[in-house]
Parts: structure tokens; sequence; C-alpha cells
């Protein structure tokens, strides 16, 4: 055997854990730590913003079903990808997402720009009863969400809780917090939609799930459906000003 | 060239806890062991039940009944946390107690009390999460969904138990930790490492389940495969190469292959392991330096998984004769020989053109499973027919037989499940990148979601096979429990056993 002996690893616990801990802890470091400080790993790109309130009750419900099991947000710089989703996803985008929705499984197609792409009727329809518009779907009906009262009257202390972990959120939009929420799927109302949209650019206002009585789950997750991708105007943008 | 013995340090010092003959025995726990061994069992059954739901649920949609309980997104955390943390969770709880107490000839440290606490605070830990996704309480990152509150619980309970097997180990009376206690305790100290540094969030307030994620976007996609990928890597590969370490060479009744080797492969694994997280994320926005590396350490991981794989085959030196008489064994040697493959095809995948074309299909779901069924299951079940008849103070299980039915039934639904998810995978990889002749996309998204229904149908025949297989094992497991089994069984076990060498022949 060569001078340093196992042994010594071997009849020392103490020193074994830290030797342990000392090899699992480098590769992590050298991976991890740099993406904090390498600047050019989030692109500078303009109009990436925090969530509204209503998208980010939206978004929790996007959480709370688990729709990260079959569905990703991240488009890959492929040909087909591209054609297929539209321009691949920059690390810019998901700046203010407090967990990530890269997603793993494709289950169903990728979502990282299906804002836009279709009616918030289709929506309703497509999360009431997926076979009813796309009879190949393996997709679960989510009907449940229609009858559902959005609630979170607590949304304040959501966007407080999301600026504490690093998301810009001003005290303008904390406190305007639940009247945002409330107008966003409010258009008719007698709201100050112009504040919303300043706050909030490219917000969709709408009665999402044509039922103007009720604020339901159903308006808050397509609020942020309709959102995903379109923050980021990609025709400002070339190749080249996104390359690392 | 040193060999290791399961029951020697290196230097071949005495045989540890081998409660027949020592006399000075001390007063191991075994009470504690023998709950994480029911519960892993129990566990195991809800963790394939409801993975045969899910299954199903892909093929036949309906079943997702339109409640929000029972939908494919809640049920499917579920069956994965139930696999890994419940069902792995306590196989690896059962097996390191076990473990560290026979190889260091030490009760547990912290008596009774604590070991009790361990095992209540776990389950309390399963109970927590899996309530939790029901309700739709997840903080969405795959494998560490629970919410805040249940991850500061689980923080508490690991560390008490890295308290007790740390502190058993520094009781011990032999004078070198065995090297199945070093991959046990390299996965209490990295899981906790990861657990921790992944699930640092602000709760929306003290009294609600909600939370946001201290790390956001590429930073926490980043965090979150280095905390996955490393739960592949600790929990369920350290962890369980712990369990080959003792109970192949017990179950052959040979010494481990290489002592050297052992070494090469403990800290080569755990050194590599770690940097391999990036290749969940091929081709995002993370940046390529990351995905190389990621890559680069992929493929080079290879290589110490296939040396503890060789390492615990070549153990049955001189004992392969065994394979056609002891089914345990085969469970055993069978896990080790998935290990192998599902480590030889993880470094493939990570390849990135190979990635450009599996992520986010089937064949990464397969991929899990031939490593979740066939490694981790089959070694469990191997530790838990070996355990069962030692802890309940029974000569051998009721019914040789019944486990190579179990071996044959869950190994036929390995395949299938894996075959199916292979080629369908591969389908579904080559039809979203499939152009026609005129330049365009070939097929719509859906008609890729289509073409996968007999496949889905194929793999949750398999799920259903791998199922009843575990149920045989239940029944046996209870009858050697039970005992009173007839006296025609000890007859043969006996006649079986010509002086000291040699398994039992099946009944």
């Amino acid at each position: 055997m060569a001078k340093f002996s196992h042994a010594i690893l071997e009849k020392n616990v103490v020193l074994l854990a830290i030797a342990t801990l000392i090899t699992v802890s480098i590769g992590g470091l050298v991976e991890i730590v740099p993406l904090y400080t390498i600047k050019s790993t989030i692109e500078p790109v303009q109009g990436v913003r925090p969530y509204s309130p209503l998208e980010l009750a939206g978004r929790n419900i996007y959480i709370r079903e688990g729709c990260y099991n079959c569905h990703s947000q991240m488009v890959r710089p492929f040909r087909d990808e591209v054609e297929r989703y539209g321009p691949y996803s920059l690390a810019a985008e998901s700046m203010y997402d407090h967990p990530f929705q890269w997603g793993s499984k494709r289950t169903g197609p990728d979502l990282a720009r299906v804002g836009g792409k279709y009616s918030n009727a289709w929506h309703v329809q497509h999360l009431v009863d997926p076979r009813s518009v796309e009879p190949g779907s393996v997709m679960p009906p989510y009907s449940f969400l229609l009858r559902r009262r959005l609630g979170r009257e607590d949304i304040a202390r959501h966007l407080q809780a999301n600026r504490a972990v690093g998301v810009p959120y001003t005290e303008a939009m904390i406190a305007a917090a639940y009247a945002d929420m409330v107008a966003q799927a409010d258009p008719e109302g007698d709201h100050d939609h112009d504040a919303l949209l300043e706050r909030y650019p490219k917000a969709a206002i709408a009665d999402f799930d044509g039922r103007p009585e009720t604020l339901t789950e159903m308006d808050a997750l397509v609020a942020y459906l309709q959102i995903l991708g379109r923050m980021v105007d990609f025709s400002k943008y070339t190749v080249k000003d996104l390359q690392q | 060239m040193v060999a290791v013995t399961a029951e020697a340090g290196p230097d071949g010092s005495s045989a540890a806890g081998d409660t027949a003959r020592s006399p000075d025995l001390p007063a191991y726990n075994m009470a504690v062991v023998r709950q994480f061994t029911l519960a892993t069992a129990f566990w195991g059954i809800a963790a394939f039940l409801v993975g045969v739901i899910i299954a199903l649920q892909l093929a036949f949609p309906v079943l997702n009944l339109d409640l929000p309980w029972t939908s494919f997104g809640r049920l499917r955390p579920l069956h994965t946390s139930a696999a890994i943390f419940a069902f792995g969770g306590n196989a690896l709880f059962a097996t390191s107690l076990y473990v560290v107490q026979r190889t260091c000839r030490a009760p547990l440290w912290g008596g009774p009390s604590l070991a009790s606490f361990l095992f209540w605070g776990y389950q309390i830990f399963i109970v927590l999460a899996g309530t939790g996704y029901v309700m739709g309480i997840t903080q969405s990152k795959e494998y560490a969904e629970p919410e805040w509150y249940v991850d500061i619980w689980l923080t508490i309970v690991w560390v008490i138990y890295l308290l007790v097997y740390g502190g058993t180990i520094v009781r011990r009376k032999e004078p070198h930790i065995y090297v199945a206690n070093w991959f046990f305790l390299a996965f209490i100290i990295t899981v906790a490492m990861l657990h921790i540094v992944n699930n640092l969030a602000v709760p929306v307030s003290w009294v609600g389940a909600k939370s946001y994620i201290l790390w956001s976007g590429v930073q926490d996609a980043l965090t979150q495969w280095w905390y996955g990928h490393n739960a592949v890597g600790f929990f369920l590969t350290a962890g369980f190469l712990g369990i080959m370490y003792y109970f192949v060479p017990k179950r052959a009744e040979r010494p481990v292959y290489s002592y050297r080797l052992s070494v090469i492969h403990f800290w080569s694994l755990i050194f590599l392991y770690i940097w391999a997280g990036p290749h969940h994320l091929h081709y995002t926005a993370l940046p390529d330096w990351a995905q190389s590396l990621g890559m680069m350490f992929s493929v080079m991981l290879w290589m110490p998984s296939w040396g503890g794989m060789i390492n615990g085959l070549m153990t049955l030196s001189g004992a392969w004769d065994k394979l056609r008489t002891d089914p345990v064994l085969r469970f055993l040697v069978a896990s080790v020989g998935f290990y192998g493959m599902s480590t030889f095809e993880g470094p493939v995948m990570s390849i990135k053109p190979v990635n450009a074309l599996s992520h986010y299909t089937d064949w990464t779901v397969g991929h899990v499973h031939s490593g979740a069924l066939g490694w981790v299951a089959f070694i469990s079940f191997g530790a838990l027919y070996f355990l069962v008849p030692k802890l309940w103070g029974r000569r051998e299980l009721f019914s040789l037989k019944l486990v190579s039915y179990h071996f044959w039934i869950a190994t036929l639904g390995i395949v299938l499940y894996i075959t199916s998810m292979w080629i369908s995978g591969i389908m579904q990889g080559l039809m979203w990148r499939a152009y026609n002749d005129l330049g365009f996309l070939q097929y719509r998204f859906v008609e890729t979601v289509e073409a996968m229904h007999p496949y889905y149908v194929i793999r949750a025949f398999g799920g259903i096979l791998f199922l009843i297989g575990a149920l045989l094992m239940i029944y046996n497991l209870y009858r050697t429990i039970r005992g009173n089994y007839a006296d025609d069984q000890v007859a043969a076990y006996e006649a079986s056993q010509p002086a000291g060498a040699g398994a039992p022949a099946t009944a």
C-alpha cells in the first residue's frame, strides 16, 4: 500500500465524515456559484417583468395541479422546436420564477410560448374537457377550476414573499395587489386598467372564463397561460444579440 | 489484496454480530429494524399501486375522474415520493440500522427511544408529504415537492438519523468501519446537504403552507437538478450500494471481491456524482459550459458505477451455482445487473446529441424505472427476504418457491416496462422532429400523444405484473413472520445445508 493509508479514514468516523462532505461539496460549488457571478448567464433583454397578481395566483394553481409533470416551459434551440413552439427560451424569461417551471417531460406540448396562441374561450373549454377540443389528448379535465372562487385575499402577502426572495415588486404594486388582481379579470368594471397595464405591460385583461360575476381559479390560470412567452419582443433581437 | 468479509474489518478481525454464536453479545436494537422492515413492505405496495394507477391514467384519461385529488398531476408526485422516500427510504433505514449495529458490534446510539422517534418521525414525514400532494400542497420541485413545514420536519429527523448512525459507529468494537457504512454515511450526509440547500424558501405566512423558493430561474433549475440527480446518486445509489456491500456477501457467503476496488469505488463515485446534475438541462437556457461539464462527468461516472457493479458481481466468485438454488441471492445479483445496465444507459443519455432526442420523452421514464424497479426495488426485495427470517427468528422463509415466482413475474414486468418505454420514447422523439417532403413538421403534437397509447397500455401491464410479484412477497413475508409453517420446509432447509456450504434449495 502507498504511504497514505486509507485505514486512517476507516478508523475515524469524524475524519471520514469530513472527507466525505468535502468530496461531495466540490462539484456543486464549481457548477452553481458561477451562475451567480458570471454576468452573461442571464441575457440582457427587455420586457421581462414580475407576474401580475392574477398571473401569480394562476401560476400557483399551475404548480398546485402539477402541470409541470407533463408540460415543459423550455423551448430548446432546435429547428423543429422553434417551428413548433416559437423562439427558443432565454434564461432571462424565467429570472423572476420562484421556482422555475422548465419541466422535464412532454407528455403534453411545451407551454413556454403558449400565451396568445389560443383564445381565452379555447383555454377554458380545453381545461374543462380537453377531449372536446382535442380528441387525442390524455390530459385530465379541470372543470372544478370553473366552480372554485379564487379567493386569494392575501395576494399582497404573496407579492411580499416574492420580494423577499428578490422579485422587484414595488410598494405601489404591493399596495394595489388585490385591486389589480380583481381588475385584470373584470374589463367592464370600474377599475384603473391603465395603471394595471403600466405596472404589468402586456397583461391580458379579460373576463377569461365568461362568468363576470365571480373571480374563479379558471380566470387566474388562463391569465397566467396567456402571458407565457409574451413578455419579450423577439422581433427586436437577432440570434447574435442573444449569444452568451 | 485484502479481502473484506461482510462481518470483519479489512484486517480480518473477528466476525461481528452473529447473535447465535457470540455469548457476550451487545443488546442490538432489532425492534426498530423490524418496524422499518414492515414499513418498507407496506409503502412498497402503496408506491407500486399508485404507479399502476397513474400509468393507467395515461392510457385511459377518464380514470382522472375530473376530481382535483385524483388527477395525474397530483398523483404522480405521490407515486415518485412513495417509491423513493417511503419505500426506498424505509428500506435504507431498516438495512442501515441493521448493518451498522452488526458490523460495529454495538447497539444503536441514543437508545430505543431515539430509535423509536426516528421511525415515527420518518413515517410522519411521509404522511405529511403525501397528504399534501393530494391536497395540492407542493413546491413543484421534482422529488422535493414537500412544502417548507415538511422540509423542516424532515431536517430534524435526518439530523437525529445522522447522530444515531454516527454515534453507533463511534461506539463500535471493530477497529475498522466496514465499507457498507461508508456508503450509508455518505448517503446520510449528502442528502442532508442537498435537502437543505434545494429547499431554502420564504413562507408566505407562518400559518399557511405556501412558500416561495429562494432561488429563481436558471439558478433554481441547476440547484434543483443538482439535488434531483443526487437524490438518485446518493439516496438511490450510494445508500443502496451500502445494502449491496453487506447483503450480497452475506447471502453468497463470500467475502467482498476487492477491498481496493471498494475504496476506489467509494471515493470516485461520491466525487463524480455531484457534478452530473446539468445533464438534466441540456440545450436549455443553462449556460453551455455547465452543460458540457455535466455531460463530461456523467460519462466519467460510468467507470465507478461499473467498478461497483464488478465488485458486487465478482463477490459471487466460487458461489455462482447458488444462483440456481437461491432465489433471494438471485434478486440481489439481478439487481446489481440492472444497476450496471442503467448506469450504462445513463451516461449514454447524458451525451448531448443523444439527449436532444431522449429529453422530455418516455425514454427517460423507462431509464428511471430500469434503475428504480431493477436496482432499487430488487435489492430491497433481496434484503427483505434476507432480513425477515433473521429478525423474526425463523430459519428460512415460508416459501423459496414463491420468491422464485416473485422474481420471474417482476422481471417480466420490468422488461415489458422498459422495452415499451424505449421504443415509444425514441418514437416520440423522432416524431417531434420529423419533417415531410414539403419541409413542414410532419406531425401535430397530439398525433405523437395518440401514437403512445399502445405502449402506455403495455407499460401499465408491466407495472401490474410488478405489483403482483410484490403482493406475493407480502404474503410470503406474512407467513414467515406468522411462523408455524410445515416442518418439511425446515427439513428441506436442513437437508440442503451440507456442513456450512450451500444455500437452501427450493422447498
